[in-house]
């Protein structure tokens, strides 16, 4: 692998450990990790080791999305990467890519506000279940309804990882949590189905065992416009294995192994998922459905004509006089050019 | 700079202060606004959306307050600059992010067009009971700044700056309406764009590499990068060292939080602003701001009339609140009085400044209407003795 011969600008960012004086110094077994890494160009490698435990799933999920952006040979100075709070809330860290860790549940809503003020982005959310489908639900279904142009990553362990195990929107019956000590009695989310129903243009689900196909659904996503949304099944060894002795990590990933089907294409509404059930992964919604933007700039287009100014693929910002003459001599913001909208595609 | 024309509808108009928010917001070069439905602030994004398609601007109605605040923070992080607009519910959905905003060092501009509150309230009828809201409404130690117009032209003035400030300071600025302001309507000249000064957003200098996105290099504010140009930078709300890394100690807790308030305290005397007069021959001191202060043009009047030495403070910038200034007044008069829409919550900090050495008489209305400039008159002369 030649990192450097891919994108223009990205040698220059190979990571360097910051000389912070207030910073752990950066043992040598770092240094170490970094340059063996073949994916730490998409890695802050000065914050690992991540705060993740052994045997998490989440690690697998990030890796698959750097050997993702890898392939593709991505623009990554073009795409910023949101989560919000929680285990997965932790991932926007972790990549080398502009990374912003919000509020507990507000991913989506900040993530839209980034493409929006600046169009030519791509824009990935990465959190967990309790923060998209729990506290973040409305905002979930809002991003869904819109189409709006987001890559929507959730991860799914069936719990609440941070705060110590406790109930989740997701959690199927009669799962023990922390605060259902008897079991579950809650019906749970079919994720896929809720993503579907309120719009998303793209529904795939794999667990952390299937890091080939999970890479190739990231690799579409990010090619793709509107809001596309693939759930992640992860094991959580600490909490969720403990609390229902399922076993050690090796003991979940074997259950996916054995209890996964893969069904492309398959209705969403048949795909939940029952306390140690069957897991059924795919694709399962590829549609094209207008996005936001692209609804938005149609319909301007069409009530308003040449009068509509679209918002500049680089953004609202206003430059210096000097610098705006020689950007548009008219004052105006340039069209956007639309094949240049996504920049993640290889 | 001077600002883009595009977002400057010069002339001479009649508008309400809603409008002329959402006019002076586009005039400081506001692209982004994301907000949800409320009364009495709906106008202004009313007014912006039926404006922004014309400029290269996005309005988006959220679906509620929470996500408005958090996507104008998302959007400022690319270079755009962001509003959100509400009243008391919404402001109070608001205040998790708005702390978002001041630990990530985010400039926007949140609009809050009070109402009588507590709860739903009173939707449709004046109050001026955010305004510690303002200050302290999310948790943890953090500082602000907060304006207050008094009318419809101040509302397109006072906006402008409201949007350099939080440039200049990269903090969330309150611009503190009530509902006086926004549905009264007045005339608002609105200059032509080369008599706009607005404060670009200031992009770093450095390169990536020697970039750090919270080091403010021995002084009180950070250099910016923004969303896509190459700086893989990291931002979080969790305590963060100058790489914007999250560490979980006293220490670092010390210096991030820290700074976060120095560097609005320290630079007070630069952002305080204030109308003042006859303070030189005052006996009594009336502070005030918002709708009030019109309202208190009477009761001065009155009280003058029986002869009362009556002096002026009226508060542009409420928040940071002008503290050496009423502290070294203290000393010299009579009584403070802070007439307000409210139980009676500007006046403690009066209180505060004052220290004891002269009285800080509130003057309070519970909201629904203005005051009745004879009770503020009556409040004076009672001072005055």
């Amino acid at each position: 692998m030649s990192p450097e011969s891919k994108i223009v600008g990205q040698t220059a960012m190979r990571s360097k450990v910051h000389p912070v004086p207030s910073a752990p110094p950066a043992g040598e077994g770092a240094a170490h990790a970094e340059d063996d890494h073949p994916l730490s160009e998409y890695l802050r490698m000065d914050r690992i080791p991540h705060i993740w435990c052994p045997t998490c799933g989440i690690g697998i999920a990030v890796k698959c999305l750097a050997e993702a952006l890898d392939e593709l040979k991505a623009d990554t100075n073009k795409v910023s990467i949101v989560s919000g709070i929680g285990c997965t809330g932790r991932v926007a860290g972790y990549m080398k890519l502009d990374g912003f860790h919000s509020t507990h549940g507000r991913a989506i809503p900040f993530a839209t506000g980034i493409k929006l003020g600046r169009p030519e982005l791509t824009v990935v959310v990465f959190s967990g279940d309790g923060d998209l489908s729990g506290i973040g639900g409305n905002h979930f279904i809002h991003a869904a309804r819109r189409n709006m142009d987001l890559m929507v990553v959730l991860v799914n362990n069936f719990i609440y990882g941070m705060t110590g195990g406790q109930n989740a929107p997701t959690t199927p019956v009669p799962a023990k949590t922390s605060t259902m000590p008897f079991g579950n009695f809650e019906h749970p989310f079919n994720l896929p189905a809720l993503a579907e129903g309120c719009g998303a243009d793209y529904v795939a689900r794999w667990t952390t065992l299937h890091v080939r196909r999970l890479t190739r659904s990231f690799k579409e996503a990010l090619t793709r416009k509107g809001f596309r949304f693939i759930e992640v099944i992860a094991p959580c060894s600490t909490l969720y294995g403990r609390l229902n002795k399922l076993g050690t990590g090796y003991d979940l990933m074997k259950f996916y192994y054995e209890n996964t089907e893969i069904h492309n294409g398959a209705d969403t509404k048949d795909v939940d998922i029952a306390f140690q059930g069957k897991i059924i992964c795919g694709k399962f919604v590829d549609f094209e459905r207008r996005t936001y933007i692209e609804m938005m700039e149609q319909h301007y287009t069409e009530v308003l004509g040449e009068k509509y100014v679209p918002m500049k693929p680089e953004g609202g910002m206003l430059h210096e006089p000097e610098d705006e003459q020689q950007a548009a001599p008219a004052g105006k913001p340039a069209r956007r050019k639309r094949e240049k909208q996504e920049v993640a595609g290889g | 700079m001077k600002t883009d024309p595009a977002g400057v509808l010069t002339g001479a108009h009649y508008l309400d202060g809603d409008y002329a928010c959402g006019e002076g917001a586009m005039a400081a070069g506001c692209r982004f606004v994301a907000g949800y439905p409320i009364t009495p602030s709906t106008e202004v994004v009313e007014r912006i959306s039926r404006r922004f398609p014309y400029m290269g601007g996005t309005f988006i109605q959220m679906e509620d307050e929470m996500a408005s605040m958090a996507a104008i923070i998302g959007a400022s992080w690319t270079g755009t600059k962001s509003m959100t607009v509400t009243s008391g519910p919404g402001f109070s959905l608001m205040m998790e992010n708005i702390g978002l905003a001041a630990m990530m060092e985010t400039p926007c501009v949140v609009v809050n067009v009070q109402r009588g509150g507590p709860s739903t309230g009173l939707p449709t009828m004046v109050g001026q009971q955010d305004i510690m809201q303002a200050r302290w409404g999310s948790h943890g130690d953090y500082q602000i700044i907060a304006l207050s117009p008094q009318s419809p032209q101040e509302a397109f003035t006072l906006v402008i700056d409201a949007f350099n400030l939080a440039e200049l300071y990269r903090v969330p600025v309150m611009f503190m309406m009530d509902e006086c302001v926004g549905h009264m309507t007045e005339k608002v000249v609105i200059p032509p764009a080369d008599e706009i000064e607005i404060v670009p957003r200031k992009l770093t200098s450095k390169t990536p590499e020697e970039y750090l996105p919270y080091s403010a290099d021995g002084g009180l504010i950070p250099e910016f990068a923004r969303a896509g140009d190459g700086y893989k930078f990291h931002t979080t709300g969790l305590t963060h060292d100058e790489r914007g890394y999250p560490v979980m100690s006293a220490e670092c807790q010390q210096q991030n939080v820290q700074r976060l308030i120095d560097k609005i305290k320290l630079n007070a005397d630069d952002i305080v602003r204030y109308e003042e007069e006859e303070i030189d021959s005052a006996d009594v001191v009336l502070v005030t701001y918002g709708i009030t202060a019109r309202v208190a043009r009477m009761g001065i009047e009155l009280a003058r009339k029986k002869g009362i030495k009556v002096g002026v403070i009226r508060l542009l910038v409420v928040w940071p609140f002008p503290e050496k200034y009423i502290r070294e007044l203290a000393g010299k008069i009579k009584a403070f009085v802070v007439p307000e829409i409210n139980a009676g919550q500007l006046v403690l900090e009066v209180e505060r400044c004052a220290a004891g050495k002269v009285p800080a008489v509130g003057v309070p209305h519970l909201g629904g209407g203005v005051h009745d400039p004879q009770v503020i008159a009556d409040a004076i002369v009672e001072a005055a003795k």
